[in-house]
């Protein structure tokens, strides 16, 4: 089996990009929509999802330790990469080094958020206003502009790995049915995109 | 019509020292080539502000991009020196050696490493007994047409040159010996070692340490469809390792 180590840690590193934290992601921008209906239909929808039962198993075996793996054996493959765009200025190549990129700034982004939006709840749960607590960072320009770097960054990350996960997992071998899932990937990129700046954009009206 | 060829050549005398540029100027004349061009330098060495120098070491062979050995940086792209036409490309014409592999001097580069990974991957095919085995299986025709696409690997190592994850921080082994893999994997006396040639796939340095840059399938002189080959190879590991996972 050692010598399938290389191979299952990669793979896992795919796979959990899409299942679980891709689900994730696309279901937490989804929810954040609630912040479009205004302050109390937010916070009711995070009181219900924070009160369901095992949320907090769940926060920990399906979100936080997926992506602390996903982030920390990402940053590792980013460093082994020595990008050259320089001679070589192709789309996939500019996709390459933009995956490892945004996988960077979502890291750092989302050890940020989950700081301000969760951590930060831990002492205090019952009595936090999570709409205003939002509302009032997002107020700051540098925070909202690093919110849609973020979201962006996600959105593109997980479209791309999308692309390159059916390329590791023997799904699309050749040029035409690699090109389809581009295709696919960037319907994904936009819609989620779209979906997430206006989640966080409610937040500044 | 240029009234002469301008070249510019990264040099290193050894292995360990460090490179210097020298630049070149000969009368132009239609329809030659870089390695034409080294070779006519080469008849009275010295350099375009006149000073003797000695003659620019390359590589080269067959001069019709069959043996692979003249690969170098032209104007900053990996390529076959050989197939390089002057008329072709923007002076002064910038040559230098590959930059992933180790530099002997000049633009010779030594190409070991390439050959390890094919040992590595066993790029071969077992046919030897202590008696005959008789002929092989017979192959499709489709399938033969395609590994005769692979076959034409010439190893010259452009596409390592070109991809970003083949480097010293990592142990990728590139493109090239991942097709090849998938030629003798795909053969059908190969077939019987396929296994074999996965598992080294598998090791780190295979094939899940490709980045799908996808640069290579570009770089390749002989329009090998590596990025193709690569996903095969990803396809099979999948399924091998699956395999095992649940088999005895
Ligand atoms: S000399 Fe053989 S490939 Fe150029």
């Amino acid at each position: 089996m050692t010598s399938d180590r290389n191979f299952w840690v990669r793979r896992l590193h795919s796979l959990s990009g899409i299942v679980p934290i891709g689900g994730f992601l696309a279901f937490h921008l989804y929810e954040n929509s609630a912040a479009s209906r205004g302050a109390d239909a937010y916070n009711e929808m995070t009181h219900r999802l924070q009160t369901l039962p095992g949320a907090v198993a769940a926060e920990i075996l399906v979100i936080a330790l997926p992506l602390l793996f996903h982030g920390i054996y990402g940053l590792f493959i980013a460093g082994t990469a020595k990008p050259n765009l320089y001679s070589n200025g192709y789309v996939r190549n500019w996709m390459y080094f933009l995956q490892r990129v945004t996988g960077v700034v979502v890291f750092a982004f989302i050890l940020f958020h989950y700081w301000t939006t969760r951590l930060v709840q831990l002492t205090d749960h019952e009595s936090l206003d999570l709409f205003r607590q939002v509302q009032s960072a997002v107020a700051n320009p540098w925070i909202y502009a690093f919110y849609i770097a973020g979201i962006l960054s996600a959105t593109f990350h997980l479209a791309n790995g999308i692309w390159s996960f059916s390329i590791v997992w023997g799904l699309t071998v050749g040029p035409r049915a690699q090109r389809r899932m581009l295709y696919i990937s960037a319907v994904v990129f936009v819609a989620l995109s779209v979906v997430g700046v206006r989640s966080i954009s409610a937040f500044r009206l | 019509m240029p009234s002469s060829i301008r070249l510019s050549v990264k040099r290193q005398d050894t292995p360990t020292s460090s490179p210097y540029w020298e630049e070149y100027e000969i009368p132009y004349q239609p329809r030659q080539n870089v390695i034409s061009v080294l070779m006519e330098i080469a008849k009275d060495p010295k350099t375009r502000a006149g000073k003797a120098t000695s003659p620019v070491v390359y590589d080269r062979a067959c001069l019709e991009e069959v043996c692979g050995s003249c690969a170098m940086r032209i104007n900053g792209v990996a390529r076959m020196a050989c197939t390089a036409l002057i008329d072709s490309l923007e002076q002064p014409i910038r040559l230098e050696p590959m930059a992933k592999f180790p530099v002997q001097r000049d633009l010779s580069v030594d190409r070991q490493v390439m050959f390890d990974s094919l040992k590595r991957i066993k790029g071969w095919i077992p046919i030897d007994g202590t008696y005959d085995l008789g002929p092989g299986p017979r192959m499709p025709e489709p399938e033969r047409q395609q590994a005769y696409e692979y076959s034409k690997c010439i190893t010259c190592g452009n596409c390592l040159d070109v991809c970003p994850q083949v480097n010293g921080r990592s142990n990728f082994i590139g493109a090239a010996p991942i097709a090849q893999a998938r030629l003798f994997n795909s053969h059908p006396t190969g077939a019987m070692n396929a296994g074999e040639r996965l598992e080294a796939l598998m090791a780190e340095g295979g094939v899940d340490d490709c980045g799908n840059a996808q640069n290579c399938v570009r770089a390749c002189p002989k329009s090998i469809p590596l990025t193709t080959a690569i996903a095969e190879m990803y396809r099979a590991t999948t399924r091998y390792g699956i395999k095992k996972l649940f088999g005895t």
